[in-house]
């Protein structure tokens, strides 16, 4: 197998850490909009709180990216 | 224009200067960029508070807006007593959000999406987290990786980790800015691409459909600019729960 094939291979197989980040994202989204249908007034506070995960769970996703262009470009 | 996606993030020099003792210190995109980013800021906030109006108008409510909206995430996050670091972060949160935003811009440059701006911003971040939590504890500083209240049987496993996850924030706080404004910006230019190449390949039919590319990235574009916001946010309030650790939880 020459370099070039397994760069790419290896780039696709990085994309399986994205599963992961997928279900944490649903976990997050799905837990804030329960708890604000339990309690509507709460929203002001754990939105905030709730991009805050978001944006911390799909910097996971991006890590797996850069590893991704890591393996292709370098 | 290059077609290749990555194109868009060459550093290109805009006013050609000198070199000095071997340095090229001609004005690039990217410098160029962040002045634009800091006087529309500095603009905003001068030229809205200059009426000083008890009822606010228009520009002075986006300045109180943004001002508030900052003075509250640090009263909140970083606590009462890190009021006096309020022009940091807000310094940190505008210059970020303004690059961010400025990016989006068709043609223009996202001095944000350089790991070297985004390290630079993280570095100096970090520094002072460190620096201040040194200063206010002194040797007490070092508990810090050690929570209290935890068995001192792990104490060899917990140490290692908890200092290797406190070196490593200056790390993701930097890759996640960088990470997400690279990412996007080469979405839309690959999105933006296929309607080029839908033309060339495919005909009268790739003419017809030519459009569907461009809806995607109407959306993409959207979505890209909610990023830009959510990005600043979140590197101001991780800047702000830092802040609190090195204040109090040492």
């Amino acid at each position: 197998m020459d370099a070039e094939a397994a760069k790419f291979i290896g780039a696709g197989l990085a994309m399986f850490a994205l599963a992961g980040v997928g279900i944490g994202i649903g976990n997050i989204f799905s837990n804030l909009i329960a708890s604000i249908g339990r309690n509507p007034a709460a929203r002001g506070q754990v939105f905030g709180i709730g991009i805050l995960g978001f944006a911390l769970t799909e910097a996971v996703a991006l890590f797996a990216l850069l590893i991704a262009f890591l393996i292709l470009f370098a | 224009m290059a077609s290749d996606p990555l194109h868009q993030f060459q550093i290109n020099p805009v006013v050609e200067l000198p070199k000095i003792g071997g340095l090229d210190i001609s004005l690039t995109n990217s410098a160029a960029f962040m002045i634009a980013a800091t006087v529309l800021a500095t603009g905003l906030l001068v030229m809205g508070m200059r009426g000083r109006a008890l009822v606010p108008g228009r520009l002075q409510s986006v300045a109180e807006l943004l001002y508030e909206f900052i003075a509250g995430m640090v009263r909140e996050n970083a606590g009462a007593e890190a009021r006096k670091y309020f022009p940091f972060v807000f310094s940190i949160f505008t210059f970020i959000l303004f690059g961010n935003l400025l990016g989006m811009i068709p043609g223009a440059f996202t001095f944000t999406s350089h790991i070297i701006v985004t390290f630079a911003l993280a570095a100096v971040v970090f520094l002072f987290v460190t620096i201040l939590a040194l200063v206010k504890h002194g040797l007490h500083f070092f508990s810090f990786f050690f929570p209290a209240g935890a068995p001192i049987a792990l104490a060899p496993l917990i140490i290692p980790i908890e200092i290797i996850s406190y070196l490593s924030r200056p790390v993701s706080l930097s890759i996640r800015l960088f990470a997400n404004m690279m990412a996007g910006h080469t979405m839309l230019k690959v999105f933006a691409g296929f309607t080029v190449s839908m033309g060339a390949a495919m005909g009268a039919a790739g003419y017809a459909f030519g459009f569907v590319p461009v809806l995607l990235n109407v959306a993409l574009v959207g979505f890209e600019i909610l990023v830009a916001f959510m990005q600043a946010y979140v590197f101001t309030i991780l800047t702000c729960i830092y802040i609190r650790d090195a204040i109090e939880l040492h």
